[in-house]
């Protein structure tokens, strides 16, 4: 009892005798549904998932954390600086304020009445203080009759100046910066001292604005900062490195008054982030200004960030890669496990459809025997009656009629003896097998096609070929498998050479080779693979080659294949003359 | 040479004991395992040809019955039924095992190399 899997293709019952014993093993293919894309698709989500979204919200919190208290310092540090140059500048003021004070106090009004007495008193504030240009007296009408510095500020009346005014009302003065009549950026500083008589006279020296300009070139200001001094109206009193030059407008809005000293984020007036530290020096007009880049300031802490970043890109581009090979490489053995189960399935469900089919053959078999010997005995009495009586001796017509019923009952018994000697080989007890009985028999089940086609069929039996010990059953299932793989690659006309002959020893070989269409080595590498078929178009599923080869194995042979394209194909068997103990596997 | 024959289909051994007559062979027949029990009683024989599958009675249960009768009888078994079993019983139990449909030559070949070996 034996037949292929893979034929399918072989679907007109050319030969009633092969198609009789040779039911297509037919089976879906796509009967299992594991959807294994799907399975790829979320496990590879799910993993990514898993992995990937902690390390984001972790990346996400500590960027905001670590910018917060990045932003935080820089306010803090630019507080601490606008404060401490605050006092610096207030204090440089009020030193000079002091001076003043002290020079009225010291001198009387007659002294100061001497103007080389105050180009002395001038000479010694130069040494002792920087930025002193002039010193000039004026009396209450506004009059300046003593004048020392390097102008022509002598007798000039300021009688109508503001600061004239403003003077009279509060005893100290400290103007904004201006360029005044000598055309250089200078501040005017003014005292003023009541006489007994209740007139006054005021005390009135410029300083040059290099004063701020010292203070503030020492300051180490990061992120591309910018220190300077505004008045309130806006208008920068000393060189700013970015936001202009002395005098001009500054391009910010002034701040609002604070006593204290503030700091605040603004956009500059290109859009790019500013931070901005001021801080109103009290008593003066004058509010100093500390401005920084805040991407300059944030620097190191993007620095940080790129390389934390970067850092998560690779950490993430590697997640990704990993959990895609990971999972390419389990869904696939997946796959593979799954065809192996299929497969075995596909053999286990062969192997009892070929043990029913043994049953249900020798059922027949038995139940057609019977009434075929009855058949053949009375035919062959009727022949005795001829041959031994005389009464029909001479009568050639039923003589030829009773010949034609024993031939057909020959015929009959040989179908019916050959299914019981298949159903008998799907017993497991391993026997002794002539090899060249087992290809005669084989090949029965094959001669009308053979014929149909005209094919060629060429048996050579070794002369040395010993009977060997195996399976029968699978013996046959093997050969018919190999012999039917080989009339499926030939042409009609083609021709299929089995040669069995003596390995060594313990060996025998039989070489199935035809000169069909060959396959390519691509093709012969994957021909014993489950699922593996060429044929697909014509119903192969690709199971044929597969189970031969571990019925092979089984038998504790083994099978190989050489081929070359139009050229035909060559299987060699090898199998053991006596297996030992291997000989008995159990179904 | 005197000859047993025994299967349940009577249509066979009618013919089957008709030929073998042709042939010089003395064949008596039985259809069940009793009647083959009377007849071997009655009278010896050379050669007993069973069937191996038989109703109520097997071959090879007859053939234990018939050998306690006349130890000397030999056997033939025939079937219908070529399993694996029915080989191995048939070639160890009797002296030659037949297959079904039977040649006429052939038995009476197998009869003649039983009887005289």
């Amino acid at each position: 009892m034996t037949q292929v899997a893979d034929s399918g293709s072989r679907s007109g019952d050319r030969s009633p005798s092969a198609s009789f014993v040779r039911p297509d093993l037919e089976v879906e293919p796509k009967r299992y549904s594991l959807n294994l894309r799907r399975m790829w698709q979320l496990t590879a989500l799910l993993m990514i998932i898993v992995s990937v979204a902690p390390l984001m919200v972790m990346t996400a919190i500590d960027y905001r954390v670590t910018e917060k208290s990045a932003e935080s310092e820089i306010l803090l540090n630019t507080a601490r600086v606008v404060s401490n140059t605050k006092l610096a500048v207030e204090f440089s003021l009020v030193e000079r304020l002091a001076a003043l004070d002290f020079i009225v106090l010291d001198n009387s009004f007659t002294e100061l009445n001497d103007c080389a007495r105050v180009g002395e008193i001038l000479e010694q504030l130069q040494s002792s203080f920087t930025g002193f240009v002039d010193l000039g007296v004026i009396d209450s009408s506004g009059h300046q009759f003593c004048y020392v510095g390097p102008y022509a500020l002598s007798g000039v009346d300021y009688s109508g100046e503001e600061w004239f005014a403003d003077v009279q009302k509060v005893n100290t003065y400290i103007s904004d910066v201006f360029a005044g009549f000598r055309h250089v950026p200078h501040m005017v500083i003014a005292v003023r001292h009541d006489l007994p008589d209740g007139s006054f006279y005021v005390l009135r020296t410029s300083v040059d604005v290099a004063l701020f300009h010292k203070l503030l070139a020492n300051l180490e200001i990061s992120g591309e900062g910018d220190a300077f001094v505004i008045n309130h109206e806006g208008v920068l009193q000393t060189t700013s490195r970015s936001h202009g030059d002395v005098l001009e407008p500054l391009g910010l809005e002034v701040p609002s008054v604070a006593d204290a000293t503030r700091v605040y984020e603004t956009p500059g007036p290109d859009g790019t982030p500013l931070i901005v530290g001021y801080s109103y020096i009290p008593d003066t007009p004058f509010i100093l200004m500390i401005v920084h880049q805040k991407t300059a300031l944030m620097e190191p802490w993007s620095d940080t960030r790129r390389q934390v970043i970067s850092f998560l890109v690779v950490s993430l581009s590697i997640i990704v890669f990993v959990t895609l090979g990971v999972t390419t490489y389990l869904v696939g053995k997946i796959h593979w496990a799954d065809r192996q189960r299929v497969a075995a399935l596909h053999q286990t469900e062969y192997t009892n459809k070929m043990a029913s089919l043994g049953r249900l053959g020798a059922g027949v078999a038995h139940e057609i025997n019977n009434p075929l010997a009855i058949i053949k005995e009375k035919a062959g009495l009727m022949k005795d009656l001829f041959d031994f009586g005389d009464r029909y001796a001479d009568d050639p017509k039923l003589m030829g009629i009773v010949d034609s019923i024993l031939g057909s009952v020959d015929r009959c018994s040989a179908i019916t003896r050959r299914l019981l000697n298949f159903a008998r080989d799907t017993d497991t007890t391993p026997v002794e097998v002539d090899l060249g009985d087992t290809v005669t028999e084989v090949l029965g089940f094959m001669g009308k096609e053979a014929e149909y086609r005209t094919i060629d069929v060429i048996v050579e039996i070794g002369d040395d070929v010993p009977q060997i010990t195996t399976n029968k059953g699978r013996l046959q299932q093997i050969l018919l498998n190999v012999v039917n793989n080989a009339f499926a690659a030939v042409d009609d006309g083609g021709r299929i050479e089995i040669a069995v002959d003596r390995q060594d020893s313990n060996h025998v070989g039989i070489r199935v080779t035809d000169d069909g269409c060959g396959m390519t080595e691509a093709q012969r590498r994957r021909i014993f693979e489950p699922f593996f078929t060429t044929k697909s178009r014509r119903g192969g599923v690709g199971l044929g080659l597969s189970i031969t080869y571990s019925l092979v194995s089984e038998l504790g042979g083994t099978i190989a294949v050489e081929s070359e394209v139009g050229k035909g194909t060559s299987f060699l068997i090898v199998l053991p003359i006596d297996p030992g103990s291997k000989g008995g596997e159990s179904r | 040479m005197k000859v047993l024959l025994v299967d349940d289909e009577q249509e066979l051994v009618v013919t089957l004991a008709e030929r073998l007559g042709f042939r010089g062979v003395d064949a008596k027949w039985a259809t069940t395992g009793h009647e083959a029990v009377v007849l071997a009683r009655q009278e010896s024989f050379d050669v007993a040809v069973l069937d191996v599958k038989m109703p109520r009675v097997s071959g090879i249960q007859l053939k234990k019955d018939l050998e306690r009768i006349r130890p000397d009888m030999k056997f033939v078994f025939v079937t219908g039924h070529g399993s694996e079993e029915d080989f191995r019983i048939g070639s160890a139990e009797a002296a030659r095992y037949l297959v079904k449909p039977l040649d006429i030559d052939v038995l009476v070949e197998t009869l003649k190399q039983v009887v005289a070996p």
